[in-house]
């Protein structure tokens, strides 16, 4: 059972930050719409505030986690320029994809959309975390602040929904891979 | 506003790198990444800044929340939309 370096980078990249972030966005979605319904608003010991915005830091550290290995870690290996003459363009996965007319979408609109649409999903729970720690009276007495900060929590989650689809599918067709192999179970190839 | 306004940034300026190629040479902050660098740290920068702005001129100020939610979300959504390729591709006549 043997993962190459780039992969297995790859893969912290997508199914550890990424993964994780998008289930905790999800979890406060939950909770933000929940809130909205309760007769009686629940007050939090310190202990309980200090969990929550633990909660809140560690999710915007995931976001950030992830979009900035993807674009300065992963990204450079998918759009490495291939060596003139090489023929096997498994190691360029950029150049693997729009050599075929069947899978050149996947870069025209995978690619070309995740490497942007991405980064809205820090950005926005950022702010969504920020309002919650900060201004967290302000969503009792103002419901338009609660309407805001739901609406950018669910541009988060769909932001990186997005990113988190396209970025499997594109690992799907050409998978990031190179580098040193890395033996986890079993006998060497 | 200032989510709003990072994430319409970035929409601008990823349509702009894509159109311009001596505006995504100037945008290549960091050669791996190419032009991605510039327009995310672009945007980041931006993003920061309004908040920094703004947080100072409205700290002691009752702001119209309506019509702030409202922009940003115009600002989203120009942002969401600009990034989607197939726009992009349309407002550049591809």
């Amino acid at each position: 059972m043997d993962i190459t370096l780039r992969a297995l980078i790859t893969l912290i990249h997508g199914m550890l930050f990424g993964t994780f972030f998008l289930m905790a966005v999800y979890g406060l979605v939950v909770e933000l719409f929940r809130s909205a319904y309760v007769e009686q608003p629940s007050n939090l010991c310190s202990k309980g505030y200090s969990l929550e915005r633990f909660y809140l830091i560690c999710t915007v550290g995931l976001g950030w986690a992830a979009v900035l290995t993807g674009a300065y870690v992963v990204y450079p290996w998918y759009r490495a320029i291939p060596p003139a003459g090489v023929t096997n363009l498994a190691l360029y996965p950029r150049y693997l994809l729009k050599s075929s007319a069947a899978t050149a979408g996947w870069h025209d609109l995978g690619m070309e959309w995740k490497e942007y649409i991405a980064w809205m999903a820090p950005m926005a729970m950022t702010m969504v975390a920020y309002v919650l720690t900060k201004y967290r009276l302000s969503m009792r007495e103002h419901p338009q602040v609660r309407t805001t900060v739901l609406v950018f929590a669910l541009v988060a989650f769909g932001a990186a929904g997005v990113a988190g689809f396209l970025g499997a599918m594109l690992n799907k067709y050409a998978p990031v891979n190179g580098g040193p192999t890395i033996h986890l179970r079993g006998k060497s190839q | 506003m200032s989510a709003g306004a990072g994430c319409s940034v970035l929409g601008i300026l990823a349509v702009v790198a894509d159109a311009s190629k001596p505006m995504a040479r100037w945008l290549t902050f960091y050669l791996p990444p190419g032009p991605l660098s510039g327009v995310s740290s672009m945007a980041i920068l931006l993003w920061l800044a309004t908040w920094i702005i703004l947080a100072r001129r409205w700290r002691t100020k009752t702001v119209a929340i309506a019509k702030v939610n409202a922009t940003a979300f115009l600002l989203l959504a120009l942002g969401i939309l600009l990034t989607f390729p197939p726009f992009a591709d349309f407002l550049q006549g591809k």
